[in-house]
């Protein structure tokens, strides 16, 4: 017996490290793609250990919808301003300006063009051949049958019944041009890894995940956290002030935020093991066709 | 709230838990996934929503009858759902007090053999299901035999539906002589038989009061409690480089993850394949320096002396050194569509290295069914045999067997690019054996190329070199 002895999260992000570099030294010109939310930050903080103490070697990109919240679109400037990120955000401007939202086309058509689109036109645009996404296998039963090194083809497509054998850590990063690769660095976190890791580490997150005061309208049995004047005229009056928190980030009008009195990381984690709901389930975008996460990875939103 | 926890000290502790990975071979009617959705579920890790749609499934297209069919918890994709059969590598994720988990479920039936390599070869620990009606089958010797090539130190046999043999001691024991016998033949060590019937929990997370006979754990405290920590090589040290790190001047560091064996600062070390000694530094990190790293920790090492070291090549003790070679025999799964070529130039990456390679000669498949030897064909989906690999530039591996991180590679159809194989090399093979070297060589002087293009000519050669071939350039 020795001592050399690594707990689970010494062993996940020595794993995630590896995986970084992987890409890093693999691929021409890679990208790491930044949702703001908790799992972004800790792989942003895990690319930053990854080359320390020389700086990360690609960027950072946020695909902004238009309708993220006012606070997660303040911490993103922030955070990159602070630790010397390359930031790039790009949107679906035509969509923008032809007044596609929520409220008016619906979670669908918002996602297809807002988020999908808009990541299949910016990783064209820059021509990146692999782009880290924060996903675990842990959130959702179609994405715990990924690899970590996902292959994309000419048309970002995934496809789940033709996936390339992984094996030990040696990830096969060999592509045509214009295919690509996604790669998961955070595969084998849960949800409770995460939080103890930003806890250990104090990494920097989206006030929004604690719990305050915000006002509140609930839609279609959704709490929905009221962030601009773009809520549409019938929901105003039953606008409420409600002590809630938000598990997950997206736009505002397709997050549901949860009732919480949780301000610390202790009690979020409790509020997780004592309360029974799993985390996607305040996506609404994950309800509105069967199977649907499976389609929209085909389709290539993630 | 009634149960207040100290969730601080919960998060303390759970802070250091370490992390087993297992396997799980099983064919469709064995129960498999129903033995893996008890243990998320009785380990509590099964939310209330995931169970609400658990349960709307199950009336849908369930084949549990009146039970929750745990099965559905796992089988994510669509297509898989109609057929009713998982068809590809799920991770499944629970955690106890006393350990976290990954579960790597993987089908059983045979033309997806590749997927329970892929599974696997990750894997501490392996369960084997077997139905205790049926016993050990064609398809156990098949998973065992899986197992035994990834090198999984430890086996669980799970005889599972002992509720439908009236839990017979006999029964039981009957199957566990059995499966003894062909693990003994495969000179697997460390194998525990649990009788279990997944369908109703016994001997899963507590001991049954139908199996009195049944002196052992229950299945998952004996996952919680089984030591893993000793199965890594903590010997010999191999340090693939896998990133140089260059942030100004006055810095060069070689960023990796410690393959095996322990290094510590002071230690003497030499870069192959350039034999050029030095001396480690500093061992950095982003938290602080360290003064050793060990497996499977990924660092970056700085040197007392300048060498210039690239990816792929490897950092190692002067006295321990990995064998340093282009021919070498080896285990080899055939894991692609497309049979085998052998007048195809593959990319072999192994580590942090890439090369290009042949295979030189096929000396046998294996019946995975009755593992015995057949004749060397070339391999299609799925089979497994010895053969013979030539790489274009040198790598510095050691017999699988003894190192799981420096024996193992794959193989990369150069026009499809998917992963045509995978290997575990069982040892070196004499080079100058071979007629046809695959090394060019270019002679400066004789080529009559001036001595102020050497620099050009020698980076050219290095990117070659990236891309998998080798020149050797002389002066």
């Amino acid at each position: 017996m020795n001592n050399y002895h690594l707990s689970h999260l010494q062993e996940l992000e020595a794993e995630s490290i590896h995986i970084i570099r992987e890409v890093a030294a693999e691929f021409e010109n890679p990208v790491m793609l930044y949702s703001i939310g908790k799992d972004s930050s800790v792989m942003v903080r895990l690319a930053e250990k990854a080359f320390a103490p020389g700086k990360v070697p690609f960027p950072l990109m946020h695909i902004d919808s238009k309708w993220k919240f006012k606070e997660m679109i303040q911490f993103r400037d922030e955070y990159a301003k602070k630790y010397g990120w390359n930031l790039i955000v790009e949107s679906n401007m035509e969509a923008f300006r032809a007044g596609v939202g929520p409220f008016t086309h619906g979670s669908k058509v918002h996602t297809d063009l807002m988020k999908t689109k808009a990541l299949l036109d910016a990783l064209n645009k820059y021509k990146f051949d692999a782009a880290f996404g924060g996903a675990r296998r842990d959130e959702e039963k179609s994405r715990a049958k990924e690899r970590i090194f996902s292959f994309r083809d000419q048309f970002q497509q995934w496809d789940p019944k033709n996936q390339r054998p992984e094996l030990w850590d040696i990830y096969n990063a060999r592509i045509h041009k214009g295919e690509s690769i996604r790669v998961f660095p955070l595969s084998n976190w849960t949800e409770l890894d995460i939080w103890q890791y930003i806890r250990l580490e104090n990494i920097p997150i989206v006030p929004l995940y604690f719990a305050k005061e915000r006002p509140c309208v609930e839609i279609d049995g959704n709490l929905i956290m009221v962030d601009d004047d773009r809520l549409p005229e019938q929901y105003r009056p039953l606008i409420r002030p409600r002590m809630v928190r938000f598990r997950t980030l997206g736009c505002w009008p397709l997050t549901g935020a949860v009732e919480s009195t949780a301000t610390t990381i202790e009690e979020i984690v409790e509020e997780m093991m004592t309360t029974t709901k799993s985390e996607r389930t305040t996506r609404v975008i994950d309800f509105d066709q069967e199977a649907s996460m499976e389609q929209k990875k085909r389709e290539g939103y993630f | 709230m009634t149960n207040k926890i100290d969730i601080k000290a919960y998060l303390d502790a759970d802070e250091q838990k370490d992390l087993l990975r297992l396997l799980t071979a099983g064919s469709v009617d064995d129960g498999k996934s129903t033995l893996i959705g008890r243990l998320l579920f009785d380990s509590k890790k099964l939310y209330d929503d995931q169970l609400a749609a658990l349960e709307r499934d199950s009336k849908r297209v369930g084949n549990a009858g009146d039970h929750i069919d745990y099965a559905l918890l796992l089988d994510g994709l669509k297509a898989e759902r109609e057929e009713g059969i998982t068809i590809d590598v799920a991770y499944r994720y629970f955690s106890t007090n006393r350990r976290k988990f990954i579960i790597a479920d993987t089908p059983g039936h045979e033309q997806y053999t590749r997927n329970m390599i892929t599974g696997g070869s990750t894997a501490n620990l392996a369960i084997i299901l077997v139905d205790a009606r049926k016993g050990v089958i064609t398809q156990t010797r098949r998973h065992t035999y899986l197992v035994s090539l990834l090198g999984i130190k430890h086996i669980v046999l799970a005889v599972n539906k002992m509720d439908l043999v009236d839990f017979d001691e006999k029964v039981f024991n009957a199957i566990v002589a059995d499966y003894l016998a062909l693990t003994s033949h495969l000179g697997i060590e460390d194998v525990t038989c649990f009788p279990l019937s997944a369908r109703d929990g016994d001997n899963v997370v507590e001991l049954s009061e139908r199996t009195p006979w049944y002196s052992g754990k229950p299945l998952l405290e004996f996952l919680e409690t089984v030591p893993i920590h000793a199965d890594r090589n903590y010997r010999d040290f191999r340090y693939p480089v896998q990133y140089v790190l260059r942030p100004d001047l006055n810095f060069r560091g070689f960023c990796g993850k410690v393959a095996s064996g322990v290094v510590r600062v002071g230690d003497e070390v030499v870069a192959l394949p350039s034999m050029k000694r030095s001396r480690v530094k500093r061992i950095v990190t982003y938290d602080g320096d360290l003064q050793e790293a060990f497996p499977p920790q990924s660092v970056t090492i700085t040197l007392e002396d300048e060498i210039d070291i690239s990816r792929g090549e490897m950092i190692v003790h002067p006295d321990n050194l990995p064998h340093i070679g282009r021919h070498f025999t080896t285990m080899l799964v055939w894991m692609d569509e497309e049979p085998m070529d052998t007048s195809k130039q593959f990319f072999l990456k192994h580590n942090t290295n890439t090369s290009r390679a042949s295979i030189v000669n096929i000396r046998h498949r294996v019946d995975v069914n009755t593992l015995e030897q057949k004749d060397g064909q070339p391999f299609k989906l799925n089979e497994i045999g010895q053969v013979d690999i030539l790489t274009a530039k040198t790598l510095f591996f050691d017999a699988y067997a003894e190192n799981r991180q420096t024996g193992a590679f794959i193989l990369i159809d150069p026009i499809t690019n998917n992963t045509s194989a995978v290997g575990m090399i069982l040892q070196p093979l004499d080079e100058r054996a071979l007629e046809n070297d695959l090394v060019p060589t270019l002679d400066l002087r004789r080529l009559g190329i001036g001595e102020e293009h050497y620099d050009a000519v020698e980076c050219i050669a290095k990117e070659l070199g990236r891309q998998g071939f080798d020149v050797k350039v002389i002066k």
